[in-house]
């Protein structure tokens, strides 16, 4: 339907006083790329996405769609789509009226309006509901009127400001595949910005990980998981357990073997992140390990163990795998050889 | 049922109150109109067909509909004056309370005021006299139906904005956001979205300061000894009356014309708010 | 945030400069008034000794403020026992009571005189020709205020959990309220008596068409013969009332969301 353009975010700073809630975020989005921005309340994502909203200004830094610098377009010239977190519909208009009302502000004729808004809530599947108003609707319901209004006006830009949050966990799971689906469909370049790393991994083309106004690191969601380039990514993203290790020659010396240390690992003694899924089990009498609890959590469980020098890491396995432990059991805990980030021991 | 009926017994004191001191008044009067000397009779409400007591009427409804027009307009513009303001501002609690004052608690004292300011001896009479020459009190005004519609004004205003400060704030700021992505301009939300949620509001609100003015005593009372050119002081003089006796029953059917007009209001009011507070919760 | 334009503040600020001087300057002019020295020129607070020194007047406040407080005390003592039971053990009734207590919105304070003569006859006859009698219809005149005051802050807390915990601990009702309700919904307390002494202060249709003479009544009496000691006490009702709201806003801790329903109305004490 559209083709999509790029969007360039050059050097964003934005002060509130002394408070800087950007600091020198850059980032580019390809056409048709949806990019996430994850982090936590206060790093500035829904800031920058504001800023290129046009409903915030930045101190400094520009902003460019498809090669052109918006920085000064007001924000209702900039033809961008937006889905709040929630209360966005128009209470007053039914769903039709609503989504077909940036089209109205467009100066479109009533009928063609009409059926191009139609054709929207047929994509997002709530044709049914045309003449229903937004307080007949469900959160999950809204929000999807919310995405084919933004959609309606065949935005250059699509801009989703944390549109699952106020939802309920089983409705966010099928809104999110939904609001892709839709995304590939009409092919238009898009910012989503999140709290949640599920979200965003799910979703994402590429997600930026934010903390303080500033970017730690843009990746492909896999290679996020995978290869974290910073503390702060690893602990956000993912669950990890914090062993000691030693570093030395790009290799993490610890529980007994050597893998490889990602780039951005300090050198010398430090602790390693390691994903409990890399985490290793296995039944031994001699293993200077025991195990400590085993919890089933459906179709996996997590095995806790007891090290040598009391520590508990926590493994993850296929339920299947975990039924032969029980708490008191023996075993040696071992790490597969995929990447650990290694970092600063602060209580050390 | 009798289990009920038991559980109930606590309440019996709120009961008693509301019952005695609310309901049988109210009862009274409406029973009142329609008896005179112990048989029923419709004399009294006749009696509010008559020249006196449908001038009284039409002065009163002039005066509730311009004193509501004009408050709801400007009380209207100085709501949003204020929500301009942090919730939590010095400036902005201070209007609100204010306003407060004025509105429900002043009364009395807002006839004073006006007294004080163009009355015979006001502080502007006097000192438009001294720059002017100008005669600001001369001709009595302040006690004629424009001095009533002036001072009435001055507590409508701030009705409103008590009334209105809540609409204004149940305007989300996602809808402003919302519309301004999709292409609107300030002037088409303002017509396209801000003025269709408000309407209800606003138009509660006007029926509301109509039926305070209309059932305000107070100000006019304190402003106009004699003389009844309004409903209210029609009623008072009724009461009052030291020269026709049997002049107290007429004050019922007042009484109970006053109650008609305000009842119709508000049930109207409470119609229009029901959908305002859906929208703009 | 919204930017706003140079002229749209200039155009705000005279808005307020014109509400300002609408609404400030007869309240100037009343302080004005009420201190002038019409004999030798300059100002003399003759009018504001007044309050204290006219016997009528003096007497007037003291009985009102008397009024007030009996009736702050009445309205609690039925309100919010009242309100807490309706809560918990009658929830069926909670339409019946805010109705009532919303009805006086709707029927005039001069309505009410006009039927009450009988009522008060009575009440006369048993507890004598005191203006503190107004008390009880006073209590009414205040419910819907009070009312809403006191159920926002019942609804804000968890009564049910709070009651039956108290119970299970052996409480009985009367320790229940007063020591484990009462100092959660301090606040809707305080409001509702903020404001109840607002409106009673305040009243003069029920009150002079009785002929009871309580402040507002004497003021006018005085207004008759005696201009600037009449607006100096208006004045100060004012001043009085001002105080009390701001104080009250201030205290009044939170934002709590207003909403068309929890605000004042129509003809109660004007």
């Amino acid at each position: 339907m559209t083709t999509g353009v790029a969007v360039e975010l050059n050097e964003l700073t934005r002060l509130y006083g002394s408070v800087k809630a950007l600091d020198g975020l850059s980032l580019h989005i390809e056409p048709g790329e949806l990019v996430a921005l994850l982090g936590p309340s206060g790093c500035g994502k829904t800031t920058a996405l504001r800023i290129l909203a046009g409903l915030d200004e930045a101190t400094s830094g520009t902003v460019s769609v498809g090669g052109k610098d918006v920085s000064n377009v007001p924000a209702n010239k900039r033809d961008m789509g937006m889905v709040f977190q929630a209360y966005s519909l128009f209470p007053h208009l039914t769903v039709l009226d609503n989504v077909a009302f940036g089209l109205k502000m467009r100066g479109k004729a009533k009928s063609e309006r009409m059926s191009q808004a139609a054709d929207m809530l047929d994509l997002v599947g709530l044709s049914a509901h045309k003449h229903k108003y937004a307080s007949e609707l469900s959160g999950g319901q809204q929000q999807r009127v919310a995405l084919a209004r933004a959609l309606a006006i065949q935005p250059r830009v699509l801009l989703l400001d944390e549109p699952l949050s106020a939802l309920d966990a089983k409705v966010r799971a099928q809104l999110r595949d939904e609001i892709r689906r839709v995304q590939l469909e009409v092919g238009t370049t898009t910012l989503f910005v999140t709290h949640d790393q599920e979200e965003a991994l799910a979703v994402a083309d590429r997600v930026g990980v934010m903390s303080q106004g500033r970017l730690e690191q843009l990746a492909a969601p896999a290679d996020l998981y995978a290869n974290p380039a910073t503390p702060f990514v690893a602990e956000f993203v993912g669950l990890n357990n914090k062993v000691p290790a030693q570093v030395s020659g790009g290799q993490a010396h610890l529980l007994g073997t050597s893998v490889p240390a990602l780039e951005g690992s300090i050198a010398g003694p430090g602790l390693a992140m390691v994903r409990p899924e890399s985490v290793t089990i296995v039944a031994d009498s001699a293993g200077t390990s025991t195990i400590s609890s085993v919890a089933f959590l459906g179709p996996i469980s997590r095995v806790y163990a007891a090290l040598a020098d009391g520590s508990v890491i926590s493994a993850q396995m296929a339920s299947s795998q975990a039924k032969a432990f029980s708490p008191g059991d023996p075993v040696t805990v071992g790490v597969e050889p995929t990447g650990v980030l290694v970092v600063k021991d602060d209580a050390a | 049922m009798l289990r009920r009926l038991r559980d109930a017994l606590p309440l019996l004191p709120f009961l008693a109150v509301v019952v005695i001191f609310l309901i049988i008044p109210t009862v009274t009067v409406i029973v009142s109109a329609f008896f005179a000397d112990g048989a029923f009779s419709l004399a009294r409400i006749e009696a509010l067909f008559s020249g006196t007591a449908l001038a009284a009427l039409w002065k009163s409804v002039l005066l509730s509909a311009s004193t509501a027009l004009i408050g709801a307009f400007l009380g209207a513009v100085l709501a949003w004056l204020i929500v301009s303001n942090p919730p939590t501002s010095m400036v902005r609690r201070a209007v609100i309370s204010l306003c407060s004052v004025l509105a429900q608690f002043g009364g009395v004292a807002l006839a004073f005021a006006f007294l004080a300011t163009i009355g015979l001896n006001g502080v502007l009479t006097l000192w438009v006299q001294q720059v002017f020459g100008w005669n600001l009190a001369g001709s009595g005004w302040l006690y004629s139906l424009t001095g009533l519609i002036l001072v009435y004004t001055y507590f409508q205003i701030p009705l409103m904005v008590i009334v209105f400060v809540p609409a204004l704030e149940g305007l989300r700021e996602q809808w402003r956001e919302a519309a301004v992505s999709l292409g609107a301009s300030t002037w088409r939300y303002w017509r396209e979205v801000a003025v269709p949620l408000l309407t209800p509001a606003f138009l509660g609100s006007a029926l509301l300061l109509f039926a305070n003015a209309f059932a305000a005593y107070a100000t006019a009372a304190a402003l106009v000894s004699q003389g009844s050119p309004i409903l209210p002081l029609l009623i008072r003089a009724a009461l009052t009356s030291e020269v026709v006796l049997g002049q107290s029953g007429f004050a019922y059917a007042l009484a109970l014309e006053m109650i008609i007009v305000v009842a119709v209001v508000m049930v109207a009011y409470n119609a229009l708010v029901r959908r305002t507070a859906r929208w703009l919760r | 945030m919204r930017r706003r334009t140079l002229g749209g503040k200039v155009f705000r600020a005279m808005l307020w400069v014109a509400f300002g001087l609408f609404f400030l300057f007869p309240l100037y002019a009343m302080a004005d008034f009420s201190t002038r020295n019409l004999i030798a020129g300059g100002r003399t607070m003759q009018a504001w000794q007044n309050l204290i020194a006219d016997e009528a007047l003096y007497q007037s406040i003291v009985i009102s403020l008397l009024l007030a407080g009996f009736t702050v005390v009445a309205m609690l003592l039925v309100l919010v026992p009242t309100m807490i039971w309706v809560r918990l053990r009658t929830p069926w009734a909670k339409g019946m009571v805010e109705f009532l207590c919303l009805l006086p919105l709707t029927i005039p304070a001069l309505v009410i005189v006009v039927g009450l003569r009988n009522v008060y006859l009575w009440v006369t006859y048993f507890l004598g020709e005191s203006a503190l009698t107004l008390t009880f219809v006073y209590v009414v005149l205040v419910l819907p205020f009070a009312y809403r005051a006191i159920d926002a802050a019942l609804a804000a807390i968890d009564l049910k959990t709070l009651a039956e915990a108290a119970r299970s601990l052996g409480a009985g009702w009367a320790t229940t309220i007063l020591r484990v309700v009462v100092p959660n919904i301090w606040s809707g307390i305080l409001s509702a008596a903020f404001i109840s002494i607002a409106v009673v202060l305040g009243e003069y249709t029920i009150a002079s068409l009785s002929g009871y003479q309580t402040l507002q009544v004497q003021i006018v009496q005085i207004g008759k013969t005696d201009g600037p000691t009449s607006v100096a006490a208006s004045l100060a009702v004012l001043l009085f009332g001002f105080v009390l709201l701001l104080v009250l806003s201030l205290l009044t801790r939170g934002r709590r969301r207003a909403t068309v329903e929890n605000v004042v109305q129509p003809g109660v004490a004007a």
